[in-house]
């Protein structure tokens, strides 16, 4: 065996890319934007529901476009559950301003357009962390919360049907 | 019982006033001159130059014994050298483990009217292990002459650096493995070799076949990992010795990255595999995908690093031109060499 007196530094040998893999859409295709906020109902019984909208074109979500209003409390239910069930350590929700639901305050509280925006921003980074995860993408709550009309809270946990 | 108490107070005395003789020892090597020297790091983290040794180098020279008051006689029990190599693990300071222990004395218990030169030689000294200085362990050799008295030795050590040696080894597969997870992300990762010297060239590649994920970058790793002790009292000490970054932005399916990683800038040691029973040193390759919400996704590979002698020139004495020859796997040298002889006819 000789005895080289410059490696080899030639680039390992590999098979061309597949055109339509270098110029097609991406697999890892995933966008959810949270907007539209609405503040339903009156007087001490009111709460603001946000457009949860999604559009993908990974296999494991059912539907490869969905559209379904949600609430904070929505959010809180999702949060929850993946604590529960997972292994992830889930990112944090914008706060819960309760101060902001505290009786004799100057402005509209948590009605206020600047804090609905706030919190609005911090919901879709929360919802886009998560669904990008690929162990929370193997949980049944995140398919009911991004996919289902309305959050069945007695269902089963588990792997997505 | 208060005669020898007395006995042990004046002698104290005496020798922190110095008015008994002492003397300074001096370990010179034969060949000082001329021998390599390596750096070599310290405990507290220093770097500093010793003479570089092989397995089976004879190690030869002077120890000069210069009295300190000029005209005492210097009584003693004997004056010794000895040739050390031994394992200190930190955190059981107290035992030394002595894998090589030589002596030689070079003067039965007498005294000593001037300065004297003694000469000695270990001859073809096994040194069987690499030197290593480790966040929990130390493997080191050192020539210590001893001149015994009767209340206190006067003592001088000498440290030198060994280094092992190997040979291309005769197998060196390469690496290559599909990793992943299931309907998010395969990759297959391949390392042309297993087994590399320590200025040798990672060449590799990574193959995507599936990105379901949205990755950012991509990075290779080395890491070190240093185990002692055993049982139930194993530690474990990982020390990250390098971060490459190799791909920046999103692949697809079918890309190929490619890697080219020089070892030679790093800091690294051969891998020691259970190195007398107390320690390992071992090198592992860590590919690291960071996703854009900053997930982590890694797989690690243990590689081989071995030391390659330098070229051998005609000048370089018969006596390192054997060491550099002994190394795991001699008898494939031997044959590697006559093939040499064969190709060149």
């Amino acid at each position: 065996m000789s005895e080289a007196a410059v490696a080899d530094t030639r680039r390992l040998n590999s098979k061309p890319q597949d055109l339509t893999d270098a110029y097609g859409p991406p697999s890892n295709f995933l966008e959810i934007d949270v907007y539209n906020p609405q503040t339903i109902g009156v007087g001490r019984n009111r709460f603001t529901t946000y457009e949860v909208r999604m559009r993908t074109n990974l296999p494991i979500f059912k539907l490869k476009e969905s559209c379904v209003r949600r609430r904070y409390s929505d959010f809180e239910w999702l949060k929850n559950e993946l604590e529960r069930d997972s292994k992830i350590v889930v990112p944090p929700l914008p706060g819960k301003a309760l101060k902001r639901q505290l009786p004799f305050r100057g402005d509209e509280g948590i009605f206020e357009e600047s804090f609905i925006e706030e919190r609005r921003v911090g919901l879709e980074q929360f919802i886009n962390r998560i669904a990008g995860h690929p162990l929370a993408q193997n949980e049944r709550c995140l398919h009911i919360f991004l996919q289902e009309e309305s959050i069945d809270r007695n269902y089963i946990p588990g792997k997505p049907l | 019982m208060l005669s020898s108490l007395l006995h042990l107070h004046v002698g104290a005395v005496m020798s922190f006033f110095s008015f008994g003789q002492s003397a300074e020892i001096d370990i010179v090597l034969n060949d000082a001159e001329t021998k390599k020297k390596v750096e070599h790091k310290t405990e507290d983290g220093k770097k500093d130059k010793y003479f570089l040794f092989y397995d089976g180098e004879t190690v030869s020279g002077k120890v000069n014994v210069t009295l300190k008051n000029p005209g005492k006689r210097l009584e003693h029990q004997g004056i010794k050298i000895e040739f050390i190599g031994q394992i200190e693990l930190y955190y059981d300071r107290g035992n030394h483990h002595e894998f090589v222990s030589l002596v030689k004395d070079l003067a039965r218990p007498g005294e000593l009217t001037q300065s004297q030169t003694f000469d000695f030689e270990f001859t073809h000294v096994e040194k069987p292990y690499e030197s290593y200085t480790g966040q929990n362990v130390k493997l080191r050799y050192f020539l210590r002459a001893t001149i015994s008295r009767r209340l206190n030795d006067i003592s001088k050590e000498m440290d030198i650096v060994v280094h092992t040696l190997s040979t291309y080894p005769e197998l060196n597969s390469s690496i290559k493995m599909e990793v992943g997870i299931e309907d998010c992300l395969h990759i297959e990762f391949e390392y042309n070799k297993s087994k590399y010297h320590l200025k040798d060239v990672i060449v590799g590649k990574i193959y995507f076949l599936l990105v379901r994920i949205k990755i950012k970058h991509m990075e290779i790793d080395i890491i070190k990992r240093e185990t002692t002790g055993t049982g139930p009292n194993v530690y474990h000490e990982n020390d990250t010795i390098a971060k490459y970054e190799i791909m920046d932005g999103a692949p697809v399916r079918g890309e190929s990255i490619p890697i080219r990683l020089f070892l030679a800038g790093y800091e690294m040691t051969p891998t020691m595999r259970d190195i007398n029973k107390k320690f390992s040193v071992r090198y592992y390759l860590n590919l690291v995908l960071i996703d854009e919400e900053e997930r982590r996704y890694f797989k690690q590979q243990e590689i081989t690093l071995w030391r390659k002698g330098d070229i051998v020139r005609k000048s370089m004495s018969h006596q390192a031109a054997i060491a550099s020859q002994r190394f795991e796997g001699s008898s494939n040298n031997e044959k590697a060499v006559a093939q040499n002889k064969e190709d060149s006819n």
